[in-house]
């Protein structure tokens, strides 16, 4: 085979993800030259890496979903009704590993629930998991009356070191989503689950007449984005040992920007794991770096704004999505 | 030489229409068989049911001489027969590999897939079946593929599924001259292999360049069955249909 044409398979494989790689990069570079100083202060890196993690486990599974042809709104909900579960549970004296583990599944659960209603019903999953998300969200407001559950007792519980503790001064949420990462990238590339996504995503009659389960593909797609709204919201809610009812609404724009910006395609069969942990690095960058090089914090959403459509662009110019 | 299918006396009624009557097809084994018609002589519905998607109402299906029972995809799929669907049923944007594993992927434990495997087999289908392109091998996307070598992909799928009777659903479809010619080095190959093929299609010429025996459908009836021999041009051919209809 041709030297020219092992680069453009290698091309169609990881194009898009070198893309957002690129971003990230440019980014980068432009934050250390607006702010050399601020750069290298430890501080500033540790503080995107509270939230790298949490925009992980809610950006990734997006990129399944994604991936699938369907789209979801509701996560931002959904992570808050997990954390809920398992702060009310921790609260009402339930061992914690317990709880972690009644969150997790309360999110595949919701999952479940609105992947099945969108496609069972055939609704569109843009319009549906709007309503989901506004539903859920008015069901946690309208149970905890607006307040907050503080849980501190959970700190002597061995599940809190082992999660969100430091390990010779390294978070450990780092280390969980640095696994998350690997086990999605296999699940996506080299998994039975991800190439059916892939083929659902890119067209679902064929996918169909190949003998595979479309329907069963997308709702687990969906419970998937769930599990990882749930880990996101439980990470969170350890981080801070407060459950708050309004918890997740400021990932909504932010997770769906990463899956975006890290070059993930909005129209289904394609989708790249590498890609995405980029995108979240940009998008957390963004939400820090901006106030590092000294301009005030209204630029991020103008900035957010403008990465997204300099990655839709990019989209069109890797080319038009073939059939 | 044996029949890996035979269709005796079948008929096959939509309410109070008789899409198919007593129509009788056999192929066997190495051999390519045409299958010709007019739009609405039934082709599309004794296809369906060879393949199993229709059960016939009358007649019988023999598999390599046995008599089936209760005839259907599953069956038929056991039988070692696959269906080329006329729209391919490929992803484009995924890699040939991919395609051709759709839904039967070689999997570890966990659902963890051959990846290595899949993809030397792949390279062994289509080199076998014969895409000779340098530019072309299992990991390259689909959707960079011409018309005709995107059907040689569905070919190979086919073949992967161990089919002994590959039916083509009209595969020069909407295909360029050259790509046709590739559509039909294809199918020499899967001949070559001795496994046999059921040629589906309106155009004449296509058919009769690659198809070994010829049989004529009209209004739900097999009106005329001819080999290759018996005829030495495609408008022979053309001219043996139209004298059959009109009798008919």
């Amino acid at each position: 085979m041709s030297n020219k044409n092992l680069i453009n398979n290698a091309f169609h494989k990881n194009g898009r993800a070198l893309g957002s790689i690129g971003y990230f990069i440019l980014l980068m570079a432009i934050f250390f030259i607006g702010a050399p100083e601020a750069w290298i202060r430890p501080n500033l890196h540790q503080s995107v890496f509270v939230m790298m993690p949490t925009l992980i486990f809610l950006t990734i599974p997006l990129v399944f979903l994604v991936a699938s042809g369907e789209i979801d709104l509701s996560f931002a909900s959904t992570y808050a009704v997990a954390a809920y579960v398992f702060a009310l549970l921790v609260k009402n004296g339930v061992d914690p590993a317990i709880c972690f583990v009644a969150g997790v599944f309360t999110g595949a659960a919701i999952g479940a629930l609105v992947g099945t209603l969108i496609v069972v019903f055939r609704l569109s999953s843009l319009v549906a998991s709007l309503g989901v998300l506004f539903l859920l969200r008015g069901v946690i407001l309208l149970l905890t009356k607006s307040r907050s559950i503080t849980i501190m007792e959970v700190e002597n519980h061995w599940i809190y070191p082992l999660l969100v503790g430091k390990f010779y001064g390294f978070p450990m949420q780092i280390f969980w989503a640095a696994i998350f990462i690997i086990f999605c990238y296999y699940f996506f590339n080299k998994h039975v689950f991800g190439i059916h996504i892939q083929h659902v995503g890119d067209n679902s009659v064929s996918a169909e007449q190949m003998g595979i389960n479309v329907n069963a593909v997308k709702i687990k797609a969906f419970m998937f984005v769930g599990v990882g709204a749930a880990l996101g919201g439980i990470f969170t809610t350890l981080i801070t040992y407060t459950f708050f009812p309004t918890q997740g609404f400021g990932y909504l724009l932010l997770a769906l920007a990463a899956v975006f910006v890290g070059g993930t395609p909005y129209w289904g069969g394609l989708g790249t794991i590498v890609g995405a942990v980029f995108g979240v690095g940009v998008i957390a960058y963004m939400e820090v770096g901006i106030i590092a090089i000294g301009w005030s914090g209204e630029w991020r959403q103008f900035f957010n704004g403008l990465i997204i459509l300099l990655a839709l662009l990019g989209h069109r110019l890797h080319g038009e999505r073939v059939r | 030489m044996e029949n890996i299918i035979q269709l005796n006396q079948v008929t096959k009624k939509f309410g109070g229409i008789t899409a198919l009557n007593k129509a009788s097809l056999h192929v066997k084994k190495g051999e390519v068989v045409g299958l010709i018609g007019d739009n609405g002589a039934g082709k599309s519905t004794l296809i369906k049911t060879l393949v199993g998607v229709y059960s016939p109402d009358e007649g019988e299906i023999l598999i390599r001489g046995n008599k089936t029972s209760s005839w259907n995809a599953l069956k038929a799929r056991e039988a070692g027969i696959e269906t080329v669907f006329q729209d391919r049923a490929l992803t484009p944007q995924q890699s040939i590999v991919k395609n051709i594993f759709m839904g039967k992927e070689l999997r570890y434990p966990f659902g963890f897939i051959r990846e290595k495997e899949q993809i030397n087999e792949a390279n062994r289908l289509i080199r076998e079946i014969g895409f000779t392109s340098k530019l072309i091998n299992a990991e390259s996307p689909v959707g960079n593929l011409s018309g005709g070598e995107r059907q040689g992909v569905a070919i190979a799928r086919a073949i992967y599924n161990k089919a002994e009777l590959i039916v083509l659903d009209e595969p020069t479809n909407n295909l360029s001259l050259n790509e046709t010619q590739k559509v039909f080095d294809f199918v020499l190959n899967v001949k070559k292999s001795n496994r046999s093929v059921l040629f589906i299609g309106h155009n004449i010429y296509h058919v009769y360049d690659i198809s070994d025996r010829f049989v004529i459908l009209d209004r739900g009836e097999v009106v005329h069955e001819l080999n290759k021999e018996d005829i030495s041009t495609p408008e022979e051919l053309m001219k043996i249909m139209r004298e059959t209809i009109i009798k008919h």
